[in-house]
């Protein structure tokens, strides 16, 4: 690791440090042990999220092959707000409600890992350019959107109450119940990509010379598309779409390591999150007492982000 | 030794290569040429296991290409396609570092870093090591995917037109390098555009066309105005200098 690599993830990570104490001890009264717990389930969720966040959108980028591209662009969470939506349209309100969140949680990543990987393999192996890709991946978007609107008009009202229930999610209302198995599928996974990190430097050379290189493309390629898939899978059912936030995320920490390297920019992306997300929340929520609008000022700035990197992309 | 038996490519209902059956022994410089289109790339390809083999078989030192895994192959076979084009930020010594992934699988060892190190030397890229991959020359990037190939340190070598943007001064360098390989024992398949640098350097050449071996032998005896004529489908002269064919294919 080169100095200024060392330098960068250290003061990232006191960034973060910075960011956790503020967002639990600014402006704390009261009963000091439920504000704590009431915040740190909170804090828990939103490092959960940066973390699942920027790993998934690394590895997809890598898989990919471009910098643009990021899960959330290519509507895997709109493929999951729609599993969602088909699991109350097959169960009907009652078998809906009546199931477990965490076996809901499995149920909807199933449905979602088993499409995305039906969707996004065909395009992978065709090898699309990104404009294609870019392309493509609005298109899905709509159509799950569109899936789902089309499911929610057939549907009863309570079986309508019972989707609006399952997709609230956002940053405001985060799902509590479901930090636990979140937190676990979250750790395997980003260990399985932590374990991977030097193949996936290979793979980001393109499928021909990683296959020269001894990599088996297709099997990674399958591998680490599931785990993105499953990470995708947390952070939407924690606080619903955010369709910038992991390009965002790259993106900052990419300039910042100057590096491609897994090894350096996987925690430095999930530093950078944490920072972002913690960090703002805690801003916004008492420095400028707009503690709702953490997932539009992402959202923005993100936004801006892809526009750079698009103008910049034509440029070249 | 590589041994290719009755291999046959089929792509998008177009016939690539049509029951080419052909055995390279261990050790030395192989030329392939033929027109484009001819199937040397794919023919490449297909020994190096970068797409699938439709019918037919292909080994590498007794190692059937499609049923090998990956990472013993890769520690016996290393390959260069014309231009990957890298997207990834990296700068040239990881870049040389990767041909190292197949030994050390991603954490290189001192004697890693030192075979990087006389690699980067023996293709005059150490100047360049810090920089990024994406703001070389073509030549320069092309010196330094040849350089990752060469560090992985295989018996066996293939390259798809590896001359490709290299200057008059580098393409010598690398042919005359890649001799010496052979020279030492290595087996070196190379498609090359210019008959004249396979004439040469190579040992043998191997000629396609339209996905058909056409000819095969060593350089005197392909090197004649019949059989470029049967390769190329127009005659040229071929003279002697310094006791070597030269074929005066531009005029």
């Amino acid at each position: 690791m080169l100095k200024r690599e060392r330098v960068v993830l250290a003061g990232l990570a006191g960034l973060a440090l910075v960011a956790t104490a503020a967002f639990l001890g600014l402006n704390l009264r009261g009963d000091l042990a439920f504000a704590l717990q009431l915040r740190g389930v909170r804090l828990l969720a939103l490092v959960l999220v940066a973390v699942a966040v920027a790993a998934s959108t690394v590895t997809f980028q890598t898989v990919t092959a471009n910098r643009i591209l990021t899960p959330a662009i290519m509507g895997l969470d709109a493929l999951y707000a729609f599993g969602q939506t088909a699991l109350v349209f097959g169960l009907g309100a009652y078998g809906f409600a009546t199931l477990d969140p965490r076996l809901k949680f499995a149920g909807e990543s199933a449905l979602m890992l088993g499409m995305a990987l039906a969707l996004f393999l065909p395009l992978l192996r065709a090898r699309m350019d990104v404009t294609l890709m870019l392309l493509s991946g609005v298109v899905l978007g709509v159509l799950f959107r569109s899936l789902s609107a089309l499911v929610i008009r057939l549907v009863d009202p309570t079986a309508f109450a019972a989707i609006q229930g399952a997709t609230f999610a956002s940053f405001n209302v985060i799902r509590s119940d479901l930090l636990a198995i979140a937190g676990v599928v979250t750790v395997v996974s980003v260990a399985a990509i932590w374990r991977a990190r030097h193949a996936l430097d290979v793979l980001a050379l393109g499928s021909d010379p990683a296959t020269g290189l001894g990599l088996d493309w297709r099997r990674s390629a399958v591998g680490l598309l599931a785990l993105t898939a499953l990470l995708v899978a947390v952070s939407t059912a924690l606080v619903g779409p955010v369709v910038f936030l992991g390009l965002f995320v790259v993106a900052v920490a990419e300039r910042l390591v100057d590096t491609r390297r897994h090894t350096v920019l996987l925690p430095a992306a999930a530093l950078v999150g944490v920072v972002i997300l913690v960090g703002g929340q805690a801003l916004l929520q008492h420095g400028l007492g707009g503690e709702g609008a953490l997932g539009i000022v992402v959202e923005f700035l993100g936004g801006v982000v892809f526009l750079a990197l698009l103008i910049s992309e034509a440029r070249r | 030794m590589i041994r290719i038996e009755n291999v046959s490519l089929t792509r998008g209902g177009a016939r690539i290569l049509h029951d080419v059956s052909l055995t390279l022994p261990k050790g030395g410089l192989t030329a392939l040429i033929g027109p484009n289109g001819a199937g040397k790339s794919s023919l490449l390809s297909l020994i190096a296991r970068l797409q699938p083999l439709q019918t037919g078989r292909i080994s590498v030192e007794g190692l059937p290409v499609d049923a090998t895994p990956g990472r013993v192959l890769a520690r016996t076979l290393a390959v260069l396609r014309q231009d990957p084009g890298v997207a990834s930020r990296l700068r040239v010594r990881e870049l040389v570092g990767f041909g190292r992934f197949p030994h050390s699988r991603g954490r290189l060892t001192p004697e890693d870093d030192a075979v990087v190190a006389a690699t980067l030397d023996q293709f005059d890229l150490t100047p360049l090591k810090e920089r990024f991959v994406e703001t070389l020359s073509g030549g320069q990037r092309q010196r330094a995917l040849i350089a990752m190939t060469v560090a992985q340190a295989t018996d066996y070598l293939l390259l798809d037109e590896p001359l490709n943007n290299l200057d008059m001064r580098y393409a010598r360098d690398l042919m005359r390098r890649l001799r010496a390989r052979a020279d030492a024992g290595r087996t070196i398949v190379a498609v090359l555009h210019d008959v004249n640098q396979a004439a040469a350097y190579a040992d043998r050449i191997v000629a396609l066309r339209d996905g058909r071996l056409v000819a095969m032998g060593a350089p005197a005896e392909i090197m004649t105005p019949e059989t470029l004529d049967a390769v190329f489908g127009y005659r040229m002269r071929v003279v002697e200098v310094d006791g070597r064919p030269m074929a005066l294919h531009h005029l």
